[in-house]
């Protein structure tokens, strides 16, 4: 096996190592610093704020790269991935809502919302919610369930394109109504909130702050890496080839329709868990996250920060994100009109986003045979992996012209 | 005060008809008898003079305005005081005057007692009001009444209303006979309060039942089935009838979309913000109206009909010349653009008429109803709806398939590039047959500001129903657009009846998107080895 | 042995003698899961197929069969219900009646389209069908045998006999020196020759060609006839095409469509001769 040729694909460069120790340095040393050990007067102090937005950011982070794993990647742009992210934080929010115990306004076993509304026992899908793994286990299985069910139907029925975005939309519509309804058990309109604590330790202390900061960084960079061994493995090139030519894949002998599933499975779990993290953070969750309208808000994150690419929507969930609280703090009325045009001018002339936007401008002497091949035929997604050079240059041209050529010639 | 005005109606006419005599006095002495039941059989012979003199008594005692003095009774109004028996006005007060105390029981026959007396108005109306109420009161005291008023009407429907009252009466009658001939008369009646009758007679009281003999138990249970039949079936009715409202608004909400989603493939995320720009034309034109022609304000509603299409079909016309034709062959791209222009169209409404709601208000040619059954009362303003809707509907129709702008955008939408080699202006067109699309929009919008709210982000909540209803339907195909929004409606109205409206709301969708799973290209779809591609 | 994709053709005939043996035999042949039961020496046969599109029949009870080993070509003026013919054979259009078999048993009707290509058929499209976003050695990489379920691809390695293989393909089809670069970037004629490639890689036994040769220079169909005319016997090729120069150099059997149904069958100068062919081509 030694001198059989190595993999072509190599996942993670020395550089890029280099980015996740330092990035899981950054989460878990110096932030902890800013935040903990400085004094609040200090100017590099962290303040609760801006931990809790930037934690919100990386959760909303996670969410764009799960987006981009099957709208970049699959081709396959979903108007519904606000519903698994929402799901998985109602899956942990019934474990925070335990955890306050009695110490709710009406001390009961119960939590508040099911007092109010002279419910005598929990419904049954409450049962075991007071358990930790059991809750992260729903986190997991029930967006993942979902989402493999629903997608087993629909990529079966080869619904693709608008229909199926219109459809993802339709689902989280559907399940946003019918958790406003308080006999769904839910909370209703108001959702969970007031939590006390998570593990035992008190929610909204510093010290817990900075863990879930750290744990939504970790989360972050796992499923940057995790996307990058998937898109640099076999796995990745077909399912980036059904993307383009789906017909020729099917003809070649793949099913894509297991192809496609596994991805969108796995994109959702990776929203659940960033929902999962959210949710203590921002310490409420309610249907309004599973709105239509939140579910495209990831799609133009993703676009902005160039789809196609694993670091762009880290990027266009920061950058949108940030200007939403820069906006809805000074100009709350304008948030929405540059939103819009956010939403208008990057479709129209940034269709790679910033990364490809940096791309370009990198590389200017060579712009000409760029620009041709940024306009494909078909340019729904005209996106090149980050990967690709790397995989050339790791294994290709050696092997090709090398031995096996030689011999059969 | 309808009641008022019959009454007054009613006394002047029996005035006209009778001489003035006085009252038996001895009649009007049971009124003021300590027993309710005492009370109850005196209202009922009152009444039963059918006249102007016992019209006033009755009216006065019911507007607590028949007094009592020593045995004499007198009737106030204002500070005028009358003496009941004779209608003479009197110049002093006597003393010790005190009003007569009515419990709810002798309110009810009080009641009952006036709807009899009603029975003889000349206004039609007025009569088969009355006829109406008393169906579902009527008892043994007022037979002598509802008999009279037998004889004397000419009206059939009246005549068939008295006839069940007079049967609803008979069934207490102590001659089984006649209950029996009363069970079978109802048979043919369509009423709930009827049927809560002849339930009432079927309870036990004690070890008995209201209706002592059997024969008589088991008509009554017929009669009861038979109308719980006709209740059914006026049910069904109903719910249709919501359900084909609910499913053409659902069509004009998705009309618009059917042409730019439907025919041209632009998948609009702000087609419900054009139904918005409809629906303040409408508002707008209700400003102007009430500000320079107060007098017809019922009619702006007309006049903002060109008003909606035409702004909308101005703003698509934007929409399409700056954002969308770049977009054109990329779906997904024109989806996240549309869904931005839908923000900028909603700020914009904000930022023009407010954040909170406007009042748009029904002509009065909309306001009202009419009865086509007992319990089926049709809105004047659904049904206007569903004229409009169809009024639309053909005017598309007639536009793509009739007009030879239809034709240009039938053929750039099937063969851009041969459409383009033979002469046809594809960029014209495309903004054209966007317009066209959008001002449809407005058009429905202009219908929805009459039935639902109006507000900057009304249109947020029509853009999955009108995706639905077109995608359902089988996209590129008007009538699929129309057979899914009428059948979508009606299910929901059904669905609603048993599941109530938010969970109705949520299997449709979910059937939706099972339905879109078994036939992906909806329901009435072009066959052919191009489909897929 | 097998060193080059041209393969002697005396093994071949070895190989269909084999085939002819365990057919003639008395015994039951074995059936194996998956594989086409090739023991009658035909390797595709439709009969009474007919698909209609909203009224339209592109096929009419088109019956035909294919031997393994053969190479056969299809023409037919515009509308003939060639590729839908494809279509059907390939599973992406199902009949509205009649059968459509693989070898004796497979019932090509009833299986899916990746299914279909796993029993072994490989087809080309009109319009050339390739990966424009990977290079050429990714697409051959992607087509060649080996199994394609997701755990599989996710672990994927390619060992060294691999890329023996995808170097042979490389020569075959005349793309080595284009292996890294995007198959987008290719000339059209490069690009056909990369979808052929892909088919091979598939080791397909029935491959099916529609217009192969279109948009190729006269050099290019030149080798391209050469390569399938190596190519039969070794696998069953069915080649739809509108050159008749490129039919003529295949020298194979020709079948002639026409509104859905088979019109005429032979070598192309009977088919050539025939009365009814000429008023098909010519008109009335």
């Amino acid at each position: 096996m030694a001198n059989s040729p190595s993999t072509r694909t190599v996942a993670l460069s020395a550089k890029s190592r280099m980015a996740l120790m330092a990035g899981l340095a950054l989460a878990w040393g110096v932030v902890p610093l800013l935040a903990l050990a400085l004094p609040a007067g200090n100017p590099l102090h962290l303040s609760d704020y801006a931990l809790t937005l930037s934690g919100k950011i990386l959760c909303y982070a996670t969410v764009a790269v799960a987006l981009d794993l099957i709208w970049g990647y699959a081709g396959i742009l979903s108007l519904g991935h606000g519903l698994f992210f929402a799901l998985g934080g109602y899956a942990f929010g019934m474990y925070l809502m335990r955890s306050i115990g009695h110490d709710g306004n009406y001390q009961s076993d119960l939590p508040d919302f099911m007092v109010f509304l002279d419910w005598k026992e929990l419904p049954w899908f409450w049962h075991g919610t007071d358990s930790f793994v059991w809750s992260m286990l729903l986190v997991l299985i029930v967006p993942a369930v979902l989402a493999w069910v629903f997608g087993f139907f629909a990529f079966r029925s080869r619904i693709k394109g608008v229909y199926f975005s219109i459809i993802t939309q339709a689902l989280t519509y559907a399940t946003m109504l019918l958790f406003f309804r308080n006999e769904t058990g839910f909370g209703g309109n108001n959702g969970f909130t007031d939590f006390k604590r998570v593990l035992g330790f008190p929610i909204t202390a510093p010290e817990t702050r900075v863990v879930l900061f750290g744990l939504s960084a970790s989360l972050l960079m796992g499923a940057i890496v995790l996307g990058r061994v998937l898109i640099t493995s076999k796995f990745g090139r077909v399912l980036m080839a059904t993307r383009d030519a789906e017909s020729r894949v099917m003809f070649l002998g793949y099913q894509p329709l297991y192809y496609k599933l596994t991805v969108w499975t796995l994109s959702a779990m990776l929203c659940a868990l960033a929902g999962a993290l959210y949710v203590p953070q921002v310490g409420i969750i309610n249907p309004s996250e599973m709105s239509p309208a939140n579910s495209i808000e990831i799609a133009i994150w993703v676009a902005v920060g160039g789809r196609g690419t694993l670091i762009g929507p880290v990027f266009g969930a920061a950058l949108v994100n940030l200007a939403k609280s820069w906006f809805t703090m000074s100009f709350p009325e304008y948030w929405l009109f540059f939103l819009g045009l956010m939403f208008i001018l990057v479709t129209l002339w940034l269709p790679d986003g910033i990364v490809g936007l940096w791309r370009k401008l990198r590389s200017g002497r060579a712009a000409a045979p760029a620009a041709a091949s940024a306009a494909p035929p078909a340019p729904a997604v005209p996106a090149t992996p980050t990967a690709q050079p790397e995989a050339k240059a790791a294994g290709m041209s050696g092997r090709t012209v090398e031995g096996p050529v030689a011999k059969g010639a | 005060m309808n009641r008022l005005i019959a009454c007054l109606l009613l006394f002047a006419s029996l005035c006209a008809g009778s001489a003035r005599a006085a009252m038996d006095p001895a009649l009007l002495a049971g009124l003021a008898a300590d027993e309710s039941d005492d009370k109850i059989a005196a209202i009922a012979k009152v009444a039963a003079l059918a006249d102007a003199d016992a019209l006033r008594v009755l009216v006065a005692m019911s507007k607590d305005n028949l007094m009592i003095a020593g045995d004499k009774f007198y009737i106030a109004d204002g500070d005028k005081l009358s003496d009941a028996a004779t209608g003479a006005e009197l110049s002093a007060r006597p003393d010790g005057l005190d009003s007569l105390t009515i419990n709810n029981r002798v309110r009810s026959a009080l009641d009952s007692a006036l709807a009899g007396l009603r029975l003889f108005s000349p206004n039609r109306d007025k009569r088969y009001a009355a006829a109406r109420e008393l169906q579902d009161s009527a008892d043994a005291a007022l037979l002598p009444l509802i008999e009279r008023a037998l004889k004397s009407e000419q009206d059939a429907e009246i005549r068939t209303l008295l006839q069940y009252a007079q049967a609803v009466a008979n069934l207490q009658n102590a001659d089984a006979a006649v209950r029996l001939e009363a069970a079978k008369a109802l048979s043919s009646s369509s009423n709930p309060s009827i049927k809560s009758t002849l339930l009432s007679r079927l309870q036990k009281q004690g070890d008995s039942y209201a209706e002592a003999d059997e024969k008589v138990r088991a008509e009554i249970a017929d009669s009861i089935k038979q109308i719980d039949k006709r209740l059914a079936r006026a049910d069904a009715i109903a719910r249709v009838f919501t359900g084909v409202s609910l499913g053409s608004i659902l069509l004009l909400a998705a009309l618009g979309l059917a042409i730019t989603y439907g025919v041209m493939g632009v998948i609009n995320m702000a087609h419900g913000e054009l139904l918005m720009v409809g629906a303040y034309s409408a508002y707008f034109m209700q400003g102007v109206f009430r500000a320079h022609w107060p007098d017809s304000t019922d009619w702006y509603l007309v006049a903002a009909v060109p008003l909606a299409f035409f702004a909308a079909a101005a703003v698509g016309v934007l929409m399409e010349r700056t954002v969308i034709r770049f977009l054109y062959g990329r779906p997904l791209e024109t989806l996240l653009a549309t869904w931005g222009l839908s923000l900028v169209l909603i700020q914009a409404a904000r930022v023009l008429f407010g954040a909170q709601n406007v009042e748009v208000a029904n002509p009065g040619w909309m306001s009202g109803a009419i009865e086509v059954l007992p319990n089926v009362v049709l809105p004047w303003n659904r049904i206007v709806i569903i004229g409009f809707a169809g009024f639309v509907l053909s005017l598309v129709w007639l536009l793509m398939n009739r007009t030879r702008l239809g034709m240009f955008v039938r053929a750039v939408t099937q063969n851009r590039a041969m459409a383009g080699c033979v002469g046809v202006p594809t960029a014209r067109i495309d903004t054209l047959a966007f317009a066209i699309g959008a001002g449809i929009a407005g058009l429905g919008g202009l219908a929805l500001s009459q039935i639902a709210n109006v507000g900057p982000d009304m249109g947020q909540g029509y853009i999955v129903d009108s995706f639905m209803v077109v995608v359902l339907g089988g996209v590129g195909q008007l009538a699929g657009a129309v057979w899914a929004a009428l059948g979508l409606g009606v299910a929901s109205k059904f669905l609603e009846g048993w599941t109530g409206a938010v969970i109705a709301k949520i299997l449709v969708l979910v059937f939706i998107i099972v339905f879109i799973q078994k036939r992906p290209q909806g329901l009435f779809a072009l066959k052919g080895r191009f489909v897929e591609s | 042995m097998k060193v080059a994709a041209k393969v002697p053709r005396n093994q071949d005939q070895a190989e269909r003698e084999n085939w002819d043996d365990s057919g003639s035999g008395r015994m039951a042949h074995p059936v194996i899961e998956g594989e086409p039961d090739l023991s009658h020496g035909v390797i595709l046969y439709l009969e009474d197929i007919t698909v209609s599109f909203d009224g339209f029949r592109a096929l009419n009870k088109l019956t035909l069969s294919i031997d393994v080993g053969e190479l056969r070509c299809v023409i037919g003026p515009n509308g003939a219900g060639k590729t839908t013919m494809m279509d059907v054979i390939t599973g992406k259009t199902r009949p509205d009646s009649g059968q459509a078999f693989f070898g004796q048993s497979m019932d090509l009707t009833k299986l899916a389209e990746a299914e279909i290509a796993h029993a072994g058929i490989g087809r080309k499209f009109q319009k050339p069908t390739i990966f424009e976003h990977h290079t050429v050695f990714e697409n051959l990489e992607l087509a060649m045998k080996t199994d394609k379920r997701v755990r599989r691809s996710l672990f994927a390695r390619l060992r060294s006999e691999d890329y023996d293989r995808i170097a042979q393909t490389l020569t075959t089809i005349r793309l080595e020196n284009e292996a890294d670069r995007e198959a987008g970037l290719l000339s059209h004629g490069q690009k056909q020759w990369l979808e052929i490639g892909m088919l091979l890689m598939q080791e397909p036994r029935l491959l099916l060609l529609d217009e192969p040769v279109a948009g190729m220079t006269d050099d290019e169909t030149e080798r391209t006839a050469e390569l399938f005319v190596s190519l039969a016997g070794q696998h069953s090729l069915m080649v739809v095409e509108h050159d008749m120069a490129f039919v003529e150099a295949l020298g194979s059997k020709v079948t002639v469509l026409h509104e859905g149904s088979v019109l005429a069958e032979g070598d192309l100068a009977t088919v050539q001769a025939d009365q009814r062919v000429i008023e098909v081509y010519l008109g009335r």
